[in-house]
């Protein structure tokens, strides 16, 4: 197991480094020149010499490039042109939000897409079945953005239920948690629906119905425990890619979280700002990933001996 | 003599089991297996056929835009038409600018449905031969390749299509690039797979036996067998780009003016949402029908090609 555990993490690191590299390379070589960026466009030309020595823009790429990398496994990603302030101290303070939508979402959608995934394979073929399914597939196919604006028009300006914007209370992740679960519900309820339908075919369950057990019993002590294997890891995955949707979400909300931020960095052009963002989000998605691997490699003991 | 003969027994029978190039063609994919499963698909799965049909009538309007959309798309009626209601005149009622939003709907189909499928094509085109090179070749253009696609696969693809248009600028042709360098991987991923499998087959030895090229084996031999594989992939693409192009339209770094996308309508409504709820609703439907309708038929095609399922 250890072996195991070893060799996914090396394997990640290299992975890594390519993220940065590639942020790092497409973000410098944007047009502009980043002093005049940060301190305006009617500085001194010696001043702007000085604070680009002492920013180390003046080095070769590959030497800029190793120093950042270097600066952001300590987590420092520079400073904010528009803000002036640490990047790293901006992505902590947004960071909290994109933990609880995320989360949040999570829950939706596993409370959303496992039952789903269920009661369609357990009545395969039926209306229930196609009306589950629909209704998961809606989510996955309904743009987050629009989804968004439509429960803001029905639930906050037409019913007056919860509040448009905001982040402060519980109520207002309601909608945005809504919103961001639904997109993966979908892909959790036909993972459950297809793994169970192909766990049912096993003879142990035939086995099992042989016994005279209850067809609940059946379904939920035998089929569902091996069928969920897959689906726990997809879960998983799901928790680093409801990261990156949290982008949308966050921006028609008006949650403070990374996604935001990073939006807000493209318009203001602001660029340690925005490669800070994206890299920190990438890698809790790689580790989120790694964390998925090894989850299916402690439930699973065959994937260790592959 | 009696050696002699047996040893030429012994030839002719090596060259009797020997493949030939028209054997091993027999063990290509035939097409019309893959067609007759579609089809017999659309006669049993009656909604990836309405599916199929709703994307039809899409197409269909999107190519004759200037004849089925009731009114010029860009003509503006400040004075009369500015924010008016849904009516028998225009259906979907008419923007800020007094234009009609169903004719703008119609025509902003194009870029939708264009943008669906050129990066796909690309992005496909470009991880098939990254996942046929990898798969076949091995080795160190395998770890190369699979290297790259690892580190595109480990961003959240929304945020790389971000970063690739902050730095190539909002427009149609960066979208077609930004989109095609964050869905490569996925396909090259995919076909390296199929390839590793493939060219462990018989047919491929025997290829390889007669002295066949590397090339000619990869694309007569092991890519005809990824096609299945790859109609199920661009059906499950197409809906994947539209989606994404939107996103980065509503962000707004995507499609610029006077170009019209469906993501730009609902972007630009946005902001009219709790007073002309019709300038966002109705571009959102248009695209959460068509997504669904692609959706619903890539589900159906895999069904129909996938080996597996069928049993």
């Amino acid at each position: 197991m250890a072996k195991y555990i070893i060799k996914r993490v090396l394997i990640s690191i290299p992975v890594l480094i390519g993220v940065v590299f590639v942020i790092f390379f497409m973000l410098n070589v944007v047009p502009g020149d980043p002093v005049t960026l940060m301190m305006g466009e009617h500085i001194k030309p010696d001043l702007i010499e000085a604070f680009r020595e002492r920013m180390g823009l003046d080095d070769p790429f590959i030497v800029q490039f190793f120093n950042y990398l270097k600066n952001a496994l300590q987590g420092d990603f520079g400073m904010s042109y528009k803000l002036k302030r640490e990047v790293s101290d901006l992505i902590f303070q947004a960071f909290p939000q994109t933990v609880k939508l995320t989360l949040s979402a999570a829950m939706v959608a596993w409370l959303i897409g496992i039952p789903s995934g269920i009661i369609a394979a357990v009545k395969q073929n039926t209306l229930i079945d196609r009306g589950f399914m629909t209704f998961s597939l809606m989510g996955v196919s309904m743009p987050v953005f629009w989804a968004g604006l439509l429960m803001q028009y029905v639930f906050a300006y037409k019913l007056g239920w919860l509040p448009v914007t905001g982040y402060k209370t519980w109520q207002s992740f309601i909608m945005p948690s809504i919103v961001l679960g639904w997109s993966s519900a979908g892909t959790i309820a036909r993972l459950t629906r297809s793994n169970l339908l192909e766990i049912m075919k096993n003879d142990f369950i035939r086995t099992a119905r042989a016994k005279g057990l209850r067809e609940t019993t059946v379904v939920v002590g035998h089929a569902l425990k091996n069928a969920m294997l897959p689906v726990v890891t997809m879960m998983a995955i799901q928790v680093s890619s409801l990261l990156g949707g949290a982008v949308m979400t966050e921006s028609i909300f008006g949650i403070p979280g990374l996604g935001r931020v990073a939006v807000s960095a493209i318009g203001d052009r602001d660029m340690p700002l925005l490669q800070g963002t994206i890299i920190f989000t990438t890698m809790l998605i790689i580790a989120g990933n790694l964390i998925a691997d090894l989850m299916y490699s402690v439930l699973d003991p065959r994937i260790r001996c592959e | 003599m009696q050696e002699a003969l047996n040893v030429a027994d012994y030839v002719d029978e090596q060259k009797f089991f020997c493949p030939q190039e028209e054997d091993i063609e027999a063990e290509l994919l035939d097409d019309d297996s893959i067609w007759s499963s579609l089809k017999g698909m659309l006669k049993k799965n009656k909604l990836a056929a309405v599916s199929l049909a709703i994307i039809i009538i899409v197409i269909f309007m999107a190519v004759f835009a200037p004849w089925v959309a009731p009114y010029d798309p860009n003509f503006q009626d400040v004075e009369n038409l500015r924010f008016a209601a849904p009516s028998v005149q225009h259906w979907l009622g008419c923007d800020e600018l007094g234009r009609d939003v169903f004719s703008r709907l119609i025509f902003g189909s194009r870029v939708s449905l264009v943008i669906g499928l050129v990066p796909t094509i690309i992005a496909m085109t470009i991880g098939t031969v990254m996942g046929l090179m990898a798969g076949f070749l091995g080795k160190r253009v395998d770890f190369v390749i699979m290297r790259f696609a690892d580190i595109v696969l480990a961003f959240p693809s929304l945020l790389l299509a971000m970063v690739v248009m902050y730095t190539l600028g909002a427009s149609l042709i960066n979208i077609f690039i930004a989109l095609s360098i964050v869905k490569w991987a996925g396909t090259a991923r995919i076909v390296r797979a199929q390839t590793l499998s493939l060219k462990e087959k018989e047919f491929v030895e025997a290829a390889r036996s007669v002295g066949v090229k590397k090339w000619t084996i990869m694309t007569r031999h092991i890519l005809p067998n990824c096609i299945p594989n790859l109609i199920v992939l661009f059906s499950l693409n197409i809906p994947d780009s539209i989606m994404s192009e939107s996103s980065l339209s509503f962000l707004g770094i995507g499609a610029v003016p006077p170009s019209t996308s469906w993501g730009l309508m609902v972007y630009r409504g946005k902001q009219y949402l709790f007073n002309y709820p019709w300038l966002a609703l109705a571009p959102g439907v248009a695209i959460l029908i068509v997504v669904l309708a692609f959706n619903f038929l890539g589900d159906g095609v895999r069904d129909a090609l996938d080996p597996y399922l069928k049993d």
